[in-house]
């Protein structure tokens, strides 16, 4: 089955997210409100706070995704929610909108996964990225290495066994005070530091696919309890490098393995300049692409959600509409 | 007019379809907490045997709450998505109001309870009026015990209706003068949200969908710790 028009929503963490993407590829319109400032004080997602929020803003969003894409109600052909993994109040939101829509508008209905939505955000400014290609999905919640063989056809090759590389981020920047969320703090310190000034350790990055990130952030932790006057800008500067060279030299590794035509970014971390940099360099220097995609499409929105589902139309045809929300959905694997 | 009528705010979900000669379908279903699995085929469903469009519903009626969080949500989240995109208003009633009107042919006072988990419950009180129920304290939320005070204070005869006085039996049925409604008054039904709906319609009691607002009654963790150590 196919739809010209799918409209995407995305609720599964603090992004309350609606898009129209036109053939899985052209973004009519893709709005995210988002709540970062509800959590800032409390120094990360509150899941009843999120849930609270997405009820209020989930129709205006739709309303205004719809308005942007220029079009009436009746033209759009399909719609598609986040129904995992994420927040579970957070994500029932967005799935509750979308099947009550598609009833009364009489369209499909796609309960679409979020890690394989945030695969798709590539495609939607590069239609013909050619495969294999390998992905590094790193946000707050997950860091993953992806193998896309084809459309709708993944390997993850491995995954943290700790923290999520985002997560690392956060709590650095938490134990050093400053502010929610890390990853954006700290990529603008390092602007100004050494990257080299301290040597923190770079946990299995020689050996297998998995990450680990627990241990550099209590070596940073140790650092500073026992240096109280180390330069800030140096420290968030040496702990950055640090998370990129682990998994850049991870997905470096596995494009050679598979011989992969390009290495691309994906989830909010990918808007991290140290780690956009040096995926630059890497591909440049073994010869193949690189995708970075566009801050707006690393970070969760509903055109990825979008995009991903009209693949998974044509694949599956509409989800029932019994589904409910998987809190702990994994990507579904060739 | 008709109106579809979305109860989710208790372990049970439902729906029905009713106007002015009572409910023409409904459905529910008690699987535990699994609101957002039930809702959407209830409705496609009922709307079936109702032998109606979606197009021809003139209202949604929904329970806003007091209730656990959750189905309230997805309960809350359907009906707007429903009157948003059908272009019709919304009557939001309390799950409170919802026990206490089945009841109403008592000559006692009624309080409903509906369990608020973590030894509390939501409630309310009302006396018996011609033709319904009249609420004569606001929706709250507290300890059972201090419901038990209150109503063994005004020393009249109380009916107690709702899962939350169910949860706490033991409290309430050696007071004296205090009645335990039966269990199956004990959820709010979808078809006593249609009538309740129906007759505030007539009145043209409703508002637009951005107007409804869920009624949790407490606040999320964080923010009432946040709140107490700011202060
Ligand atoms: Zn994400």
């Amino acid at each position: 089955m196919t739809a010209d028009r799918i409209l995407g929503i995305e609720t599964s963490c603090d992004e309350t997210a609606a898009a129209v993407v036109r053939r899985g590829t052209d973004v009519m319109s893709s709005v995210v409100s988002s709540q970062i400032e509800i959590h800032q004080r409390y120094g990360g997602v509150v899941p009843e706070v999120a849930s609270r929020a997405h009820v209020e803003s989930i129709m205006p969003v739709i309303a205004q995704s719809i308005v942007e894409a220029g079009i009436d109600d009746h033209e759009i052909d399909a719609i598609a929610a986040t129904h995992g993994p994420g927040l579970v109040g957070a994500l029932l939101v967005g799935v509750s909108a979308a099947k009550a829509i598609s009833l009364v508008w009489d369209v499909p209905f796609i309960a679409m996964n979020h890690l394989e939505s945030h695969l798709y955000a590539a495609f939607l400014e590069e239609p013909d990225l050619e495969m294999p290609l390998v992905v590094l999905l790193v946000s707050g919640g997950h860091t993953m290495l992806i193998v896309m063989e084809d459309h709708l056809r993944y390997r993850v090759l491995g995954s943290t066994l700790d923290d999520a590389a985002g997560e690392a981020f956060d709590k650095v920047a938490r134990f050093m005070d400053l502010g929610y969320p890390g990853g954006p703090v700290i990529d603008r310190l390092a602007i100004d530091g050494d990257p080299t000034a301290i040597r923190f350790p770079r946990a299995m990055a020689n050996d297998g696919w998995d990450f680990s990130f627990s241990g550099l952030k209590t070596s940073v932790v140790n650092h500073v309890r026992k240096h109280p006057d180390a330069d800030v800008n140096d420290v968030a500067a040496s702990f950055q490098e640090a998370v990129a060279d682990v998994l850049v030299s991870k997905a470096r590794r596995a494009a050679r393995e598979v011989g992969a035509k390009g290495l691309c970014l994906a989830g909010g971390v990918a808007a991290n300049s140290r780690l956009r940099e040096k995926t630059l360099d890497v591909c440049v220097e073994d010869g193949y692409r690189a995708f970075l995609p566009s801050r707006a499409m690393c970070t969760d929105n509903a055109a990825m959600v979008a995009a991903a589902a009209w693949w998974r139309l044509r694949a599956d045809g509409p989800s029932p509409l019994d589904i409910g929300a998987n809190p702990s959905l994994w990507l579904p694997v060739s | 007019m008709l109106i579809l009528g979305i109860e989710s705010a208790t372990a049970r979900v439902g729906c029905a379809i009713g106007g002015h000669e009572g409910t023409i379908a409904s459905a529910h279903s008690s699987r535990g907490r699994r609101h957002a699995e039930s809702l959407a085929p209830q409705i496609e469903f009922v709307a079936e045997q109702a032998g109606v469009q979606l197009a021809d519903i003139g209202a949604i009626a929904i329970d806003i709450g007091p209730g656990l969080f959750t189905g309230l949500r997805v309960g809350v989240t359907t009906a707007l998505a429903l009157a948003t995109t059908l272009r019709i208003p919304v009557i939001g009633v309390t799950s409170l109001d919802l026990l206490a009107f089945p009841v109403g042919h008592t000559d006692r006072m009624i309080t409903a309870a509906v369990d608020a988990r973590r030894g509390e419950v939501f409630h309310a009180t009302y006396q018996p009026v011609p033709g319904g129920v009249q609420r004569i304290t606001e929706p709250a939320v507290g300890k059972p015990e201090e419901l038990r005070s209150a109503i063994v204070a005004e020393a009249t005869d109380v009916l107690i209706v709702g899962d939350g006085a169910l949860a706490h039996r033991q409290l309430f049925e050696d007071v004296s003068g205090v009645e335990i409604a039966d269990e199956v008054l004990a959820f709010p039904s979808a078809s006593a949200l249609v009538s309740l709906a129906h007759a505030r319609a007539m009145r043209e009691e409703f508002v637009r969908p951005d107007e409804i607002e869920p009624l949790y009654l407490r606040r999320p963790d964080a923010v009432a710790k946040w709140d107490t150590a700011s202060s």
